[in-house]
């Protein structure tokens, strides 16, 4: 079964491909994620076995982020159906410098899509170092076209930027894969494959100070893709510069994934009995990213761009959360599912808003609740899921975070952790509150009862982000226990 | 081993001259005579038995780096016809100086660092960390979309060379696909180009700056 999941959305794209007619490509995508979803879904009624001779390999952890990418693609990929059919193939007029540009072919972006979750899939479903790294590199390429869909000179700029340093940071990653097999290095006995499997029997042997500074880059290279600061420089152009619903799947599922490349790492670390030097450096990155969101979202007039800060935010919280470790690493993985569904929710809401006041200024966007009366009540909801308000899942995580960082001693890192969540939650109260209140612009129309195709999959996301802030069902605990355990012993 | 000496002499070299170029199609050459030496030393280094499992990534090496990306972007600067010459934010001399210092830094640390004995031939490492450094100056210190793509190239080439002792017998399809993934990467980077200078009628990313906060 497992053999079979990046088989699926890769068939699809060459379906996409093949397909004509805009309508039945639409579906196929649609069924793709849904296939993909229910596959996913079944290894956790069957635990699947080793595919492709053991370059696949799923663990928790992976299973985890798995379950998230495939989860957001399926939202993004009905979302998508309606965006597609309202965007047209024309030429348009760029609302923001008057330019004329038209959109990237419908059968290029639905077959990247497709391409997009394959190379998750790849990256969430191995517990190779190797084949991970080739994994994240194709999840930057065939993503680079979804950024790039609207092409004006702004997107180009972003993608261009997301190119290179992504590029540059997998680059990296890579040199710290290298370092890797040298700390590994025994002339008697070659290790034969950068598997997981075979390196955590080894790494009490490994030499130490090769192992740190492969740590180094690989924290390095893969936290430039997942957006830690100051590697962030990409991600709030990207996130502000593609269709919502990449940016959903951009800020849900892939910094997911460079994040898991870091946890991969971060495992051989534990393995070798050096969890220590891995959880202070992302303890430091995860403030850093923590306190570089809190002063570029204050006083930020574009919607998009908050949102894109405040996935730099979370990252952080996910990277001190595993740093601090014990109880942490249990709230960074609901964390994880929590902003994934949040954010995601969050972008696509984003979408609906731009489509009707073609403005990604806070100042300019005002009146929505009268605009758009369902997304509007959705995009408060989530904003004050993200901030962490109860009910909300976030805030349960958020707490254990912080309970367990008390609970360590970590009193100096749990007081910079609530002073700048404060100062994000007010950065971020202002532009929302204003965007939902007050009466419609004039030169906005009043448009007509909003599609389902556009509220559903961020009502649905935002409802199970609400239930896990009310109720964590046994199951799910013990499965984010799991996935927490598998870091703590390196698997 | 003579001869292996004298390809990492001659990687050295190359690295200068990447820094020093001032001709966009010069760049483009030295590119190919990097990716050709490159693709010697998989061969150079394998133990005798080994040599059959490494004839397959010094050939792909040679057609990838060697060949296949020296022509694509020699092709995308035919044509484009931009400004010929390479564009510094950092000038010559000083791009020049810090190719020196990167090396003199390289050698430096092959003397502090613990290597497992027997793992890199002499050499190796300077060469391999000094393309790492000329290749990640390129990216920041040079104006043109084009040359940050040779740059992230020559970073690329040095990690690669730095992994060739590595490479045991079972992993050479792997790195195969990280060869392949690069070459994707590069493939998407020109097409990337193309579009930048339809838009902005110049490969210049001095001219990207509308984004920000």
């Amino acid at each position: 079964m497992l053999a079979a999941l990046p088989l699926i959305p890769l068939t699809a794209a060459l379906a996409t491909l093949a397909i004509p007619a805009d309508g039945p490509r639409r579906l196929v995508l649609i069924a793709a994620a849904g296939l993909h979803a229910l596959g996913t879904a079944a290894t956790f009624a069957w635990p699947p076995e080793p595919a492709w001779g053991g370059l696949l390999a799923l663990d928790a952890l992976g299973q985890l982020f798995l379950s998230l990418a495939s989860l957001l693609f399926l939202a993004a990929a009905i979302y998508a159906a309606g965006y597609l059919r309202h965007e047209g193939s024309g030429p348009k007029r760029d609302f923001q410098d008057g330019a004329a540009f038209i959109n990237a072919p419908e059968r290029i972006f639905t077959m990247c899509l497709c391409l997009f979750l394959c190379a998750m899939t790849v990256v969430c479903a191995t517990r190779n170092l190797s084949v991970l790294w080739v994994g994240v590199e194709a999840t930057t390429l065939t993503s680079a076209p979804l950024i790039y869909f609207h092409r004006h000179r702004r997107s180009l700029e972003a993608t261009w930027k997301y190119l290179v340093i992504c590029s540059v940071g997998i680059a990296l990653a890579l040199l710290g894969n290298i370092l890797f097999s040298v700390a590994f290095f025994d002339p008697s006995s070659p290790l034969a494959s950068m598997d997981l499997a075979a390196m955590l029997p080894r790494a009490p042997g490994a030499a130490k100070p090769w192992l740190r500074a492969a740590f180094i880059f690989v924290l390095v290279g893969y936290g430039s893709k997942m957006g830690l600061a100051p590697m962030h420089n990409w991600l709030p152009d990207a996130h502000s510069q593609s269709p919502s619903l990449v940016s959903a799947l951009l800020s849900g599922a892939l910094l997911n994934c460079a994040f898991l490349g870091i946890l991969r790492a971060d495992q051989v670390l534990a393995g070798a009995g050096m969890a220590d030097f891995g959880g202070e450096l992302l303890v430091l990155f995860g403030l850093v990213s923590l306190a570089t969101a809190a002063v570029f979202v204050v006083g930020q007039g574009d919607y998009k761009r908050l949102l894109a800060y405040s996935s730099v935010e979370h990252m952080g919280i996910l990277a001190l959360g595993v740093g601090i470790g014990g109880g942490a690493a249990f709230g960074a993985m609901l964390h994880a599912v929590n902003h994934s569904l949040t954010k995601g929710a969050l972008f696509l809401l984003s979408g609906n808003i731009l489509a009707v006041y073609h403005t990604r200024s806070c100042h300019d966007a005002r009146g929505v609740a009268r605009a758009l009366p369902v997304t509007a009540a959705l995009w408060l909801a989530g904003f004050l899921a993200i901030c962490g308000s109860p009910p909300f899942g976030i805030f349960v995580s958020e707490l254990t975070i912080l309970k367990a960082m008390l609970a360590g001693g970590h009193a100096v890192a749990a007081t910079l952790f609530l002073v700048l969540l404060a100062v994000i939650f007010v950065g971020m109260s202002v532009p929302v509150l204003r965007m939902v209140q007050g009466p419609l612009p004039p030169a906005v129309k009043r448009p007509g009862p909003e599609s389902p195709l556009a509220v559903l999959p961020p009502l649905v996301l935002l409802a199970a982000v609400l239930v896990f802030g009310l109720y964590l069902p046994g199951p799910l605990t013990a499965f984010l226990t799991k996935a927490a355990q598998t870091l703590a012993v390196g698997g | 081993m003579e001869l292996y000496q004298s390809v990492m002499v001659a990687l050295l070299c190359v690295n200068l001259a990447l820094l020093a170029v001032t001709r966009l199609r010069t760049l483009t050459r030295i590119t190919a005579v990097q990716g050709a030496l490159l693709a010697l030393v998989p061969l150079l280094s394998a133990t005798p038995g080994a040599a059959g499992h490494m004839l397959p990534l010094s050939l792909a090496v040679l057609a990838i780096k060697g060949i296949g990306f020296p022509w694509l972007l020699a092709r995308t600067l035919s044509r484009l016809e931009v400004n010929p010459v390479v564009e510094p934010y950092l000038g010559f001399n000083l791009s020049l100086l810090a190719g020196v210092s990167g090396l003199l830094f390289s050698l430096w640390l092959e003397t502090r660092l613990p290597f497992p004995p027997g793992l890199f031939p002499p050499l190796l490492f300077p060469a391999a960390l000094t393309t790492i450094f000329t290749g990640l100056t390129l990216v920041v210190a040079r104006q043109k979309a084009l040359t940050q793509v040779i740059g992230y190239l020559a970073a690329e080439n040095g990690i690669f060379l730095l992994g060739t002792p590595l490479s045991g017998q079972g992993s050479v399809w792997l790195e195969l696909s990280v060869l392949l993934d690069v070459f994707v990467a590069v493939f998407v980077m020109g097409i990337a180009i193309h579009h930048i200078s339809k838009t902005f009628d110049s490969i210049d990313v001095g001219r990207f700056c509308t984004l920000r906060d």
